[in-house]
């Protein structure tokens, strides 16, 4: 059974490279183990003596434990361990750097087992490891916990509130640098730029607005998972699909309390994370279910916990106010974001204010961010994570500004565009950047052009919306080690988990310089012993910053292999050169070799060649996106139907064009799910009320049409092959792109989303 | 005390015995008393899809099924799909389409298209997007899935006709299509 490959088509997308592998559509390299049902997640890891874990969590939002008694669970036949909080190491206070954010030890270890009090419903109180899982299930409910329950603080303006329920105690607030005790706001801070009261004084149109976005869902399909061992020599090797062996490692020790080495993390395949599998949840239970039962124990979350327990992105507020000249030139701009962090501090309001003026150019801003916190789960990541909420009201903003003065919403944006030079209103100044490209791409593009009719069948109303996104991008650590077999082929090892086919793009970059095919060159993703440190695939990092460590370890392979054919030759290693895969003397043309060639003669050059590339990258290159959508309203229900939607955005280079157009299609349907559907509902005692599949309701196949894309490539400077990160940017414009895309349909601007069927129809009552 | 009970079943081709709790769902059976963990778990209350299965000819949600309701019928998983010849076309499509990014919900999508070629080889775009409503993919926006579905619908040959496209069985439960 061969997956063979199909013939590279070669497409460059800009047709400008004269590239061999880039550009070309390989077949991943995992992809066999994928499709035939062989690949191993996490869940599907089975070891020798192996336990059952289960976890109990708290049916309260907030609320003090007063007592928990296990001794019923523990007299359970079947039952090997219970664990509650007492027993979990005593964390420090301190702040670990996790690659994306940094994380408070001792929350972290209450947020996975907490002690002496619950700030969410679904906590974990609890934990027993047993025989099989139904003993497990079965023991849980034996455990008793006494709680004294507390009121619940459900958003952003509750916990801002005077009088508000506080919910950490030992919070100490950072008020503009001022401390702050007594509170549920953990940070405020503030970039601030020009003369903004001068700014606005001197605007002809000012608009100003709030929006309010609700609490939404990674909804990877795969559940969180953890299996660990805890020997007798005091180490500890853990099973489980996270984002970053490295950074879980890096969190574990410090809950546990060990240094990093004595943690041995080894990632599995991963069925989706979108940021949400960067924490850990389970990992340390399952350590500390196994020490005290000498076992290997594992825990499966089930999908009500993953809601109710795992990193939602926050909901919150978004105010903007954006002032114009006469012509339309923007002068002034202030933002107040404020998010829910959760019941510990640290969403991703920082990222929020680093994204919301990012497409446009303008002299005097203003941007306040509020991490506040909140009786829900811990946020976490999600993709570009705060960029979609501060885009929805940018956009929005930016929109109505561009009907008021009559210009055409593409001519708007382009006059007041972000471009090489620009400064981004938190402070750094882009370098080559491709707004500008992305909106002139859109307006020429066949869906900008084909004429929307706006009366549907039945009533149904038509409009059609456009809107920017921006994404900063990040770079950070990566090793990659290459080692030449000689049958011609390489072997790549790196420490990224590959989420949505970067094992390919990887190792087609290196395939790229070796002057290979890109199946000669063998990914594999290893556990935290076996690769140098790399931090976690998120902020759209791994094709970039792993991809170029992969570049550095093949060029050091090349300059060996140099070596290695003047050896043969007797000249001077600078005296042979390589290009398109061929090694050559300079002064004497006939002697050259291929790789496949000189990987034959290792053994009589000097033996195995094998280096390594490692990358810390400070920079990494933003992303725009601009996304066009054609909706359909129903004023009977309330229901918009999505007719057609096309995502425009610059990638630098597309290594591999597919996964590319994958990762936008992908990025643009969740923000889809966001606009239109997809919340936590939550009742007034702060439980959720729409913790499955069923009731958080995801786009489904029939929900939607194909995504276009349209890829374009300014390439990265700061990267050899410019490419920039990808798998983000798509999903920071779709939300402002259907409630423009609804305005123009029904003539009401949509400021909180989801934009749900019943929201829709009191707008549409409204008025009437 | 709850006993254990003894199925026989026919299980990718192959007849297949087990032992299983009346308690225990199919995918349960699958994945921890087979040990066939192609077939996943996402929401374990049937409203995900990715596990998927066939038994007989209609695909369910196995963990909507119990282990003992196989009993006498023919079970396909991803597992099955693939013969010694090769991949299922589908499988192939799917790889050269870049159809699968994490990979979790593929199994199902897979046999689930399966199921719908198998019966309407020239099914179109819609229709597919009717079909595959009840598998959820968080990954692709369905862009990529639905066009390896139809690459492989366009090229199939005419409709063959199968003996349980003719016999209209009891929905089993759980069943979904």
């Amino acid at each position: 059974m061969v997956a063979t490959r199909k013939p590279a088509t070669g497409r460059p997308v800009n047709g400008k490279h004269n590239y061999k592998v880039i550009g070309t559509r390989p077949i991943r390299h995992d992809g066999l183990d994928k499709v035939t049902g062989r690949a191993i997640y996490g869940a599907d890891i089975k070891l020798p003596g192996l336990a059952h874990g289960a976890v109990l969590r708290s049916p309260h939002a907030h609320a003090i434990i007063k007592k928990v008694d296990t001794s019923r669970a523990e007299k359970l036949a079947g039952v090997y361990a219970v664990i509650t909080g007492a027993d979990m190491p005593k964390a420090d206070n301190r702040e670990v750097d996790l690659g994306e954010g940094a994380a408070n030890l001792k929350w972290a270890s209450n947020n996975v087992m907490a002690d002496d009090k619950v700030n969410y419903r679904g906590q974990p109180v609890a934990a027993v490891a047993a025989v099989d899982q139904n003993t497990a299930l079965q023991a849980l409910g034996l455990i008793k916990v006494d709680y004294e329950v507390l009121p619940a603080v459900r958003d952003v303006r509750e916990a801002m509130a005077k009088g508000a329920p506080v919910i950490l105690s030992g919070l100490v607030g950072d008020d503009l640098g001022k401390k702050v005790k007594n509170t549920n706001m953990a940070r405020h801070f503030r970039h601030e730029f020009g003369n903004l009261d001068e700014g606005f004084k001197k605007s002809k149109l000012v608009v100003e607005h709030e929006y309010e976005l609700a609490t939404v869902h990674q909804g990877y399909i795969e559940p969180h998972n953890a299996t660990a061992q805890w020997t007798a020599d005091n180490r500890v090797t853990v099973w489980t699909s996270t984002q970053g062996a490295f950074a879980a490692r890096r969190q574990i020790a410090g809950i546990l309390r060990l240094d990093d080495s004595r943690v041995k993390v080894i990632p599995l395949e991963i069925g989706g994370g979108f940021g949400g599998k960067i924490p850990v949840y389970g990992e340390p239970v399952a350590a500390v279910l196994s020490r005290k039962c000498a076992r290997p124990v594992k825990l499966l979350m089930d999908r009500k916990a993953v809601f109710e327990s795992t990193g939602p992105t926050p909901g919150g507020t978004v105010k903007v106010k954006i002032g114009v000249d006469a012509k339309g030139k923007m002068l002034a701009a202030d933002a107040d974001i404020r998010f829910e962090s959760g019941g510990y501090p640290g969403s991703p309001v920082g990222a929020g204010a680093m994204c919301v003026f990012a497409a446009y150019n303008i002299p005097n801003t203003r941007i306040d961010g509020y991490d506040i916190v909140t009786n829900k789960p811990k946020s976490a990541a999600y993709r570009a994570p705060g960029s979609t909420h501060v885009a929805f009201a940018t956009e929005g903003v930016v929109d109505e500004i561009a009907e008021k003065l009559g210009m055409d919403k593409i001519d708007f944006r382009m006059m007041n565009s972000a471009k090489e030079g620009t400064r981004r209103a938190d402070g750094p100044i882009f370098p080559k950047i491709g707004h500008e490209e992305c909106l002139a791409a859109a307006k020429n593009s066949p869906h900008w052009k084909s004429k929307l009719v706006k009366n549907g069948p039945n009533g149904k109303k038509r409009g059609r919306g456009i809107a920017s996104g921006y994404w900063f991008n990040i770079g950070l650590k990566s090793v990659v080690t290459i080692s030449v077999n000689t049958d011609g082929t390489a072997a790549l090892v790196e420490g990224s988990t590959d989420i949505g086919g970067s094992r390919a793009s990887i190792a087609m970059q290196a395939a790229e310089v070796l002057g290979i095919p890109a199946e000669d060159v063998r990914p594999v993703v290893v556990d935290t012993e076996s690769i140098g440190y790399t931090d976690v695939t998120g902020g759209s990092r791994t094709c970039y910053a792993t991809g170029y460590a992969a570049y550095n370890a093949a060029q050091s392979v090349v300059s060996i292999l140099k070596e290695r054919a003047a050896k043969l030759w007797d000249i001077k290693s600078n005296d042979v050169d390589f290009k398109d895969g061929v090694f050559f003397n300079k002064s004497d043309a006939e002697l050259k070799l291929t790789f496949k060639q000189l990987a034959k003669k290792l053994d009589e050059t000097g033996g195995p060649v094998s280096a390594t590339g490692s990358v810390d990258l400070s920079a990494a290159g933003g992303g725009y996106g601009i996304h066009i959508a054609d909706v359909e309203v129903d004023p009977e229900t309330g229901k918009t139907d999505v007719l057609r939607y096309t995502a425009i955005q610059d990638v630098g280079r597309a290594i591999h064009p597919s996964y590319v157009e994958g990762q936008i299609q992908g990025g643009a349907v969740q923000g889809i799910g966001w606009a239109l559907n997809e919340e936590y509902f939550m009742d007034q005692q702060g439980r959720m009320s729409n913790s499955s599949f069923l009731d958080y309701r995801m786009p489904t196949t029939l929900d939607l049409p194909m995504i276009e894309t349209i890829v374009l490539e300014v390439p990265n400077p700061i990267h050899p092959f410019g490419v920039r990160g990808v798998g983000e940017t798509p999903i920071a414009p779709p939300v402002a792109t259907i409630a423009n895309a609804l305005y123009d349909a029904v003539g009401v601007r949509f400021r909180q989303a989801p934009m749900k069927p019943g929201r829709v129809m009191e707008a549409l009552a409204g008025k009437k | 005390m709850v006993e254990k009970v003894h199925v026989r079943t026919t299980l990718n081709g192959e007849p297949t015995e087990f032992l299983v709790y009346p308690y225990q769902s199919l995918l349960e059976t699958l994945r921890e008393v087979i040990g066939l963990t192609g077939t996943k778990e996402g929401c374990n209350d049937g409203n995900c899809g990715a596990c998927t299965v066939q038994v007989d000819d209609r695909i369910v949600d196995s963990c909507l099924v119990l282990g003992v309701e196989v009993e006498g019928k023919k079970v396909t998983t991803v597992e099955g799909l693939a013969t010694p010849a090769g991949l299922h076309p589908l499988q192939q499509a799917f790889l050269e389409e870049a159809s699968l990014q994490c990979g979790i919900c593929t199994p199902g999508f897979l046999v689930a298209s399966k199921a719908l070629l198998d019966r309407e080889p020239k099914a179109d775009e819609h229709r597919i997007r009717h079909w595959l409503a009840g598998n959820l993919c968080r990954c692709t926006g369905y862009d990529k899935i639905i066009r390896a579905v139809q690459k492989v619908g366009a090229t199939s040959k005419p409709a063959r006709a199968t003996a349980a496209q003719a016999t209209a069985k009891r929905r089993p439960a759980g069943a979904r299509k």
